[in-house]
């Protein structure tokens, strides 16, 4: 598998993470032994749940917090001594934090101001920034006034308004509803595309992620469980922490019986079932694994030459959900599916209890470490 | 249906009826329930301060006393420069009679004292010898005391018999009456609560100042720190209010006084010569040192409210943008915490104007507020007018400058907590 297009390696690298390691209590790393590289130019995002250490990842990097070990550089050059106001990183925070008693222009002024740019120059960025977030004409308007998306357009201006070369965001669409949010995410992606700014960015949203990044740094436990871009995210993930953060995921629990050509491995289930799975880290035989395959990967009434893997079930429970039916079927004994059938005239009568068939190829199929719940 | 009409229900009644009618119950409930403080600050608060208010221009009490006298003083043309004829004197004869059986004669003679000293002891000796008189009343009433041939006591006499007075409030003012009964402001040496409405406005500004400046850093730390050690923070800061105010005072004479602790270490430490030891009590000093930490909880408790509900972000967005630590505090921490300076010092300014207790013990003479002095009139010169008149102008006071407060800063700028 062609799992380098990840690119842990960066030529050039605009923002580098070197061993950093962060304690808060002296007991308990809440960062451990990070090493990442940004590309300039590139929007990175950094997933995980809450308690990842991906906040304090990005707090470190705008000088907020003090790395306990390692360093962090910037443009080739350490800021680990570096005061935050000195950095020149524009930032984003999940409560806006734009500043109640500044009107907008004030508010967009500010970084300008204490840059000390004449009173021209500062009024034609403003007005630039404001269009660019097509918020122009609410320069007099103070935050209380605005909506949760104006607000978060004025955060983003003010965050660009000085011209960093790098910007960081801190969940910045949590407060806000669905719909907004996906709006306002293909607003910021338009945004960097434009500018051609380095943006890290920190969500716990994994679809957030996907739709946005060039690369995303899924965390977990203080270190990074797999660095690379949505695609390769979502169609190879490394273990099984990865699987079942990104998207849905059928889980099948078993043991490697024997490992076959081309990486592919037979894996025994507990009912004693044996299915051919892609052994992505070589586990040995014998050793637990805890399989990954997509809900769509799964195939409804295969042929015979169509999937190497094939069990015969009964529809538990049909989900419409316009588009496509979400199906739960009950193979291998207890073992339930998820699967994604679209919507079709003859997929009418999978109702409840239908009898099914369904399989899968073994590519599809990933073999990896036992499943820890988190 | 059109905009114009009014909304009805489905029965017909109007919106506006039918709501007022299903709002009814839950309005009479929320009365009920703030019925019993509203009566009770009613007779306990409004009542006496308003009857005490009333106190400051009514004046009944010679018309009451004398109502023929008052009555045939009408008469008078008091610019004539001549005294009285005969029928006044028969009335205050035929008054002061009546008065001196009721023993009430020697009140008039002390309100009219207020005025102008020499009317009380004018009063009583002319009430012993009322019974004796007789006519004709003029020649008798100038024998008793030569003080009736004096036109000023009569001009003031008759002034006083007014139902109403404004008297009152012009001694409060330092004004005075000077001989031709015109009103003019009194000599400077005469001038008493002027000088000490001015002293008590100046000392709670410096203790309100004095108050922000030691409450801002404290409640920045209680505002920042983990919940644990605030907490114990503020208990501390809350401590003083679970001890008497009169003990924390007297505890300041004790650390303040000439031999006290202060005086003692700085001599100790060859600070003071032993001869040289401070004077930091009973006087200004001590009425500020001590004011100022009482009222300081009152400067912490509103700041560190208002403090606490701004979020670390805005320093951290201001920083990262590229203020100075010293820019971001200034022009995005300050001004956010206006509500609670202007709070705490509304708290802090107008108790320290109206306060009693502590400059009387710690004051001595220079460092007594004006409530002292409305005090005294209310128990010791027994001068409940002049109290009130003073006690009024310090309440206006409050209120034009709580009204200059809501002008510039606005009220509903103001957090409490």
């Amino acid at each position: 598998m062609d799992n380098n297009s990840s690119g842990d390696a960066v030529k050039n690298a605009f923002v580098q993470f070197k061993d950093v390691q962060k304690s808060y209590d002296g007991e308990v790393l809440v960062v451990k032994g990070l090493n990442l590289d940004i590309a300039k130019g590139e929007f990175l995002t950094m997933l995980g749940p809450s308690g990842s250490g991906k906040s304090t990842c990005l707090m470190m990097l705008a000088g907020f917090e003090m790395p306990t070990h390692g360093e962090i550089l910037l443009g080739g050059k350490s800021i680990t001594n570096i005061a935050p106001h000195h950095r020149g990183i524009g930032m984003v925070f999940q409560n806006y934090a734009l500043f109640p008693h500044m009107t907008i222009f004030e508010n967009l002024a500010f970084p300008l101001e204490v840059r000390k740019m004449s009173s021209d120059q500062i009024k034609e960025k403003v007005s630039k920034a404001l269009d660019m977030v097509r918020m122009g004409g609410f320069e007099s308007r103070r935050p209380g006034q605005l909506s949760g998306g104006q607000a978060q357009r004025i955060a983003v201006a003010r965050a660009l308004v000085f011209e960093p070369e790098l910007i960081l965001m801190d969940e910045p669409l949590g407060a806000l509803d669905k719909q907004l949010r996906e709006q306002m995410q293909y607003e910021i992606k338009h945004i960097h595309e434009s500018l051609g700014v380095t943006v890290v960015y920190v969500t716990h949203d994994q679809s957030e992620a996907l739709t946005m990044s060039d690369r995303v740094a899924v965390f977990n436990d203080g270190i990074i469980q797999q660095l690379a871009t949505p695609e390769v995210l979502y169609e190879e993930p490394k273990n099984a922490f990865v699987a079942q953060f990104i998207g849905e995921n059928n889980k099948l629990e078993g043991k490697i019986k024997s490992q076959l050509e081309n990486n592919l491995c037979e894996v025994e289930l507990a009912g004693d079932q044996v299915v051919t799975a892609l052994n992505v880290q070589n586990r040995e035989v014998g050793a637990e694994t805890s399989m990954s395959i997509r809900p769509e990967r799964v195939v409804l009434n295969p042929q015979e030459n169509q999937v190497d893997n094939m069990a015969s079930g009964k529809i538990v429970e049909s989900i419409y959900l316009g588009d496509h039916l979400r199906l739960n079927v009950r193979a291998f004994g207890e073992q339930e599916f998820v699967m994604k059938v679209p919507n079709a005239t003859e997929h009418s009568s999978l109702v409840e209890g239908t009898d099914v068939g369904v399989g899968w190829r073994s590519e599809d199929c990933r073999a990896l470490d036992p499943f820890i719940p988190i | 249906m059109s905009t114009a009409e009014a909304l009805v229900t489905a029965d017909g009644t109007p919106l506006k009826v039918s709501l007022a009618r299903a709002t009814r119950r839950s309005k009479i409930r929320a009365l009920m329930l703030v019925v019993p403080l509203f009566v009770f600050i009613l007779i306990t608060f409004f009542i006496p301060i308003g009857d005490m208010l009333l106190r400051s221009f009514q004046n009944e009490l010679v018309g009451d006393i004398l109502p023929k006298t008052v009555k045939a003083l009408e008469n008078w043309d008091e610019s004539s420069g001549e005294l009285p004829d005969e029928t006044v004197f028969t009335a205050m004869a035929e008054d002061f009679k009546v008065a001196a059986e009721n023993k009430t004669i020697g009140k008039v003679g002390l309100r009219l004292n207020y005025e102008k000293s020499g009317f009380s002891s004018l009063f009583r000796k002319s009430g012993r010898r009322a019974k004796k008189l007789e006519p004709p009343y003029k020649e008798a009433f100038l024998e008793i005391d030569k003080k009736w041939n004096d036109l000023e006591y009569w001009r003031i006499f008759k002034r006083e018999s007014a139902k109403f007075t404004k008297s009152y409030y012009l001694a409060a003012l330092d004004v005075g009456y000077d001989e031709a009964g015109n009103i003019a402001m009194k000599p400077e040496e005469k001038q008493i609560y002027l000088n000490l409405f001015l002293r008590t406005l100046k000392l709670s500004l410096l203790i309100t100042a004095l108050c922000i400046i030691l409450a801002y850093p404290v409640s920045y730390l209680l505002s920042t720190l983990p919940a644990n050690k605030s907490n114990l923070l503020l208990i501390l800061v809350l401590l003083p209010f679970w001890t008497s105010l009169l003990v924390r005072t007297t505890s300041w004479i004790a650390l303040l006084q000439q031999e006290g602790v202060l005086n003692d270490l700085f001599v100790w430490l060859g600070i003071v010569s032993d001869d040289g030891r401070l004077a930091m009590i009973h006087n200004q000093t001590g009425t500020i040192i001590a004011m100022t930490h009482i009222l300081l909880p009152f400067m912490i408790l509103p700041l560190y409210s208002v403090m606490k509900t701004i979020p670390p972000s805005y320093m951290r967005a201001a920083r990262s943008l590229g203020a100075t630590p010293l820019t971001a505090f200034v022009r995005v921490y300050m001004p956010n915490t206006v509500a609670g300076i202007g709070a705490g010092s509304i708290l802090v300014f107008i108790l320290a104007i109206g306060y009693y207790i502590t400059p009387a013990l710690v004051g001595g003479t220079e460092g007594t507020l004006i409530s002292n002095l409305i005090a005294y009139h209310l128990s010791t010169s027994l001068n409940w007018g002049l109290a009130a008149a003073l006690g009024t102008i310090l309440l206006g006071l409050v209120l034009f400058l709580y009204l200059m407060y809501d002008k510039i800063v606005g009220i509903d700028n103001m957090k409490l907590g």
